[in-house]
């Protein structure tokens, strides 16, 4: 199975929503509550990451009987130091981020607790692409 | 679990009973508790509450691994929904009169997440709850 979402930079009402999606897709599949928890948690993460600084983006969610790859992919300023962005507390977000409740320097790092395997690539002036993959089933390796 | 019935709690000592009851409450004594107004989801008064989180960092609630949470905030928007519904978090006080718009509590709705207003502050709301035997996460 395959879904796309289409995200807009700064577009705060409708943030939320791809994630949002993608959750009642996987309680569809009957994925166990717990592997949902942490696919959403990170894939809003990702998806607020790229509503707060890009200027669009697109999320790509693939499905199989036991897998699940994300890719986003943003048009942005980039990421200049991939590095110093996983520092916890490190941050470049706007003031309007931080009044939605993010900012906090917590995003990426808490996107890498949750995701089976996670991916960053960055392009300073053009954009960044995150993947996450995770198993659906518990004791699928 | 049935307050009353079942062999195996008939079987359990009063003092054990009541010290189990004392850390769980159902939303609808929460909501009296706090003197909080119930914005939707009336369905759910009888969901039972064990732990609880304060916060207006929704990167921090995020990071709560707990599910089934109410979560205490001074923050209304619908990104604060958004989170609570990835965090299977079922419940949450706005603080201090928060203006919580139409917007925000169709979202809640749709979603299946109690809100409430109440007009105390995050942190009479948290030593109301923890007094009343509501556990913390950290």
């Amino acid at each position: 199975m395959q879904f796309k979402y289409k995200l807009e930079g700064g577009d705060f009402t409708n943030a939320g929503n791809a994630s949002s999606a993608v959750k009642k897709i996987l309680r569809q599949l009957n994925v166990d509550s717990a592997i949902i928890k942490r696919i959403v948690v990170a894939l809003y993460e990702a998806e607020v990451n790229i509503v707060a600084h890009a200027y669009s983006g697109i999320i790509d969610v693939n499905i199989d009987e036991n897998k699940l790859y994300i890719c986003l992919e943003d048009k942005g300023p980039g990421i200049p130091d991939i590095e110093k962005a996983m520092e916890e507390g490190y941050s470049t977000a706007s003031s309007k981020v931080r009044e939605m409740g993010f900012g906090a320097g917590m995003g990426l790092a808490n996107i890498k607790r949750n995701a089976d395997r996670f991916l960053i690539s960055s392009e300073t002036g053009k954009g960044t692409k995150v993947e996450l993959f995770h198993n659906l089933k518990q004791n699928a390796e | 679990m049935n307050r009353e019935n079942g062999r195996l709690w008939k079987n359990f000592p009063e003092s054990l009973k009541r010290s189990y009851w004392n850390q769980v409450k159902k939303i609808r004594e929460i909501s009296e508790i706090i003197e909080g107004k119930v914005l939707c989801c009336q369905n759910m008064l009888d969901h039972n509450i064990e732990h609880a989180f304060a916060s207006d960092l929704m990167s921090d609630v995020l990071t709560v691994e707990k599910s089934n949470l109410l979560l205490i905030t001074g923050l209304a928007n619908t990104q604060t929904i958004r989170t609570a519904e990835m965090s299977d978090i079922s419940c949450i006080i706005f603080a201090r009169n928060k203006k919580v718009g139409s917007e925000i509590v169709s979202l809640a709705e749709e979603t299946g997440i109690i809100i409430m207003e109440s007009s105390f502050s995050v942190f009479r709301i948290s030593g109301e709850l923890y007094k009343a035997g509501i556990k913390p996460v950290f």
